[in-house]
């Protein structure tokens, strides 16, 4: 009787041992789901989930604060990966959060622009160039279309601009067949 | 003659229509209209524009520069002027117009003073390097720049070399054409490919539906001065792709993570290896092309066409295209594809033009249900699962295509052909590619803008921290300063303090050595003072008293 509970007492006294020593080395920093929400959120930062930017969405969601129907830049996929990931059920976006829209970037109209820089603070991934007192210009190639850029503007010189279909970012078509009048 | 073939996976063989435009030579096509040359003719960066509307450039004169790493130089296919440089159709599958340089030639045919190089004299890296400027490609259909190619960058060098004059797919006869005329300058192109990289062994590998290009290859061979293998493979489509003839010639399976280079063996086209010769004997660049007109036309044939000319103006050279025409597919039936207009220039990688009709290429019925026959993977030459590939496609479950090697296809079309429910096998797979593209790019753009938008947030903490910083300092410096300014008042009390005190020590000096008379009017005046001051306290006593 002794020796069981001496044998249980040394067994349990190890392994706590081992447990804790791993949980030590073995530690992970932050919230590895935050980080696999984030993976896959768009990253625009526009704040249209009403969030103030990806991150703070993608740790509402871990938790439980925010739904996964919140990002329409996203879109449909998005909200299903987000579904998959999590393992609930998809939704559909709540229209409160606003549409998809196809993908634009942000073009300034240099004749117009004042130089008062608040389109630069304005933006969350730095892709707007310029400094007090002169012209801005937008990196297309950085920005997101997240259009924090557009209120801001006293000069009202921002527009949004779809991404033209081009012959380098064409995309080959899903295959249809073409429905036939027979009478 | 080569001792040993190694038949490769699958293949199909679809009826061959090569007779039709091999019944002549190779027929110049005179110059004329406004030339246009798209800078997108090949793989990689878009050249740089080194012209301006109307420059006048002489025949051979560098219209647009390669930028960057894998890219290929544009010139003028004639001398004449430069119209303009604007965006127009090109021979691609979007049928979306991009940027053309467009040229009218002054019907002078004027050269620009060419540069021949003695190739055997001169070191194999400056001979490559200049390679850059002429803006050879693979004349194949692949349009790889052809001096990335020849500088294999991983360590074993080239074994093998082979010359890829198979031309598997049905209706092309370019390279056939080239074979039976030019034998001799392909030879002597081999011979410059060879000693660029250095290959131990030459094999030109040709289908055995091209008996007289292969007597033709193996009399030129016969007279060079390096040891070259004609190779006469089975005709099986598609033995021309560049991974099935090196296994069909040396059995060597290319791994699908690595190019051949990375084994020891580099693959060129025919057409390719004449244009590295011509491009150092005679200093001439990439200007003109072989190309098969074929199909529904009136005399199908072999063209020598200068680069930029109109697919319209090629097919009225080919007696005009019959009126039931209803399609133009550049490349062949099994890989080519539609051209948005017949208006679009012929380019480095345009080797064969079908006016195609009903009654060549009849409309496939719609596609029925997959019946899992398996008929595809028996066909697929590179032994992939196309009927998984196909579900995986068809439900955009790309990640899936991807784990089964769909980067792997080569589109050869073996599937589709085979399929007996039509199903368009390969539209689905090119679907499936461009939207894994396109999602890897926007994965990619993500990554950038989370990176930025990070630092931004770190920046501004940072800012906030500086400014936090410099306010604390601020403020402690104010702190010092009213110290000081203590210090300072405590030195005027002391000062006050010292003043007072001495102004408590000092009696007035001024009165002790006067007249005695002067010192009784001074006590008179001192005692009247003092009555006066009395005077009114006493009457406000009173006052008060009263």
């Amino acid at each position: 009787m002794l020796t069981a509970i001496l044998v249980m007492a040394g067994l349990a006294l190890a392994l706590g041992v081992v447990l804790g020593y791993a949980a030590l080395k073995f530690k992970v920093e932050g919230d590895p789901l935050v980080d696999k929400i984030d993976a896959i959120l768009p990253q625009t930062q526009c704040g249209q989930c009403g969030y103030p930017g990806c991150k703070p969405y993608a740790t509402a969601i871990a938790k439980g604060e925010a739904d996964i129907n919140q990002c329409p830049p996203g879109g449909e996929a998005g909200m299903r990966a987000l579904a998959d990931l999590l393992g609930v059920e998809p939704k559909p976006l709540n229209a409160e959060h606003g549409l998809p829209k196809p993908k634009s970037v942000a073009v300034i109209d240099e004749s117009l622009c004042i130089g008062c820089t608040l389109c630069i603070q304005a933006c969350p991934v730095d892709a707007i160039l310029g400094a007090a007192k002169h012209m801005h210009t937008v990196i297309a190639s950085e920005c997101t279309g997240c259009e924090l850029c557009v209120a801001p503007c006293p000069v009202d010189c921002i527009d949004m601009v779809p991404i033209p279909e081009k012959v380098d970012n064409w995309k080959w078509r899903y295959p249809v067949f073409s429905l036939k009048q027979v009478a | 003659m080569i001792s040993k073939l190694f038949k490769f996976h699958g293949g199909v063989h679809p009826p061959e229509h090569k007779l039709e435009s091999t019944t002549g030579a190779i027929r110049p096509l005179p110059l004329g209209s406004p030339l246009v040359l798209p800078l997108r003719q090949h793989v990689g960066n878009l050249p740089k524009i080194r012209v301006q509307a109307g420059d006048r450039v002489l025949k051979g004169r560098l219209l647009a520069e390669a930028e960057g790493n894998i890219s290929a130089a544009v010139h003028a296919p004639t001398s004449g002027t430069v119209v303009s440089i604007d965006e127009q159709l090109i021979p691609h599958p979007s049928g979306l117009p991009d940027v053309c340089i467009t040229l009218q030639p002054d019907g002078e045919d004027a050269w620009l003073e060419r540069k021949p190089v003695d190739w055997r004299r001169t070191d194999r890296r400056v001979l490559i390097a200049s390679l850059r400027e002429s803006g050879i490609v693979g004349m194949g259909g692949a349009a790889f720049p052809t001096q990335i190619k020849l500088r294999p960058s991983g360590e074993p060098g080239i074994k093998v070399l082979i010359i890829n004059g198979a031309e598997c797919e049905p209706y092309i006869t370019c390279d056939d054409l080239l074979m039976r005329e030019r034998a001799d300058q392909i030879v002597k192109g081999i011979e410059v490919a060879q000693y660029l990289l250095g290959a131990e062994r030459c094999i030109v590998g040709i289908e055995d539906n091209k008996p007289q290009a292969a007597e033709a290859m193996r009399a030129a061979c016969s007279r060079s001065v390096i040891k070259i293998e004609v190779a006469v493979v089975p005709t099986l489509y598609p033995s021309g792709d560049a991974r099935r003839l090196i296994h069909l010639l040396t059995h060597i399976e290319v791994p699908s993570d690595k190019r051949s280079t990375d084994v020891g063996v580099q693959v060129f086209n025919v057409a390719t290896v004449v244009a590295v010769y011509r491009y150092f004997e005679f200093g001439e660049p990439a200007l003109s092309r072989i190309v098969t007109v074929t199909g529904n036309v009136r005399h199908p044939g072999n063209f020598e066409v200068p680069l930029g000319t109109s697919v319209a103006k090629l097919l009225e050279a080919a007696g005009g295209a019959l009126s039931d025409t209803n399609d133009l597919i550049m490349g062949g039936p099994m890989m080519g594809f539609s051209l948005p207009s017949s208006q679009v220039p012929v380019t480095k990688a345009t080797n064969c033009i079908i006016a195609g009709a009903p009654k060549l290429f009849p409309a496939l019925p719609p596609a029925l249900p997959c019946i899992r026959c398996a008929r595809c993977a028996e066909a697929c030459p590179v032994s992939l699962q196309p009927q998984e590939l196909y579900w995986f496609a068809k439900s955009d479950n790309f990640e899936k295509a991807r784990d089964y090697q769909l980067f792997d296809c080569i589109e050869c079309g073996c599937c589709s052909y085979v399929c007996p429910s039509h199903i368009p096998l390969v539209q689905y797979y090119r679907y499936a590619k461009s939207e894994i593209i396109a999602l890897d790019r926007a994965k990619q753009a993500a990554d950038l803008a989370r990176e930025r938008n990070e630092f931004r947030l770190a920046r501004i903490e940072r800012e906030k921290q500086e400014r936090a910083a410099k306010h604390a300092q601020k403020t402690a410096g104010t702190k010092a300063e009213t110290a000081g300014d203590e210090a300072k008042k405590a030195a005027i009390a002391a000062a006050l303090e010292r003043a007072k005190a001495q102004k408590a020590e000092v009696v007035p000096q001024n009165t002790e050595s006067l007249a005695p008379a002067v010192q009784a009017e001074i006590a008179e005046i001192d005692a009247r003072r003092g009555e006066a001051l009395a005077e009114p306290e006493k009457a406000a006593q009173e006052k008060q008293e009263s």
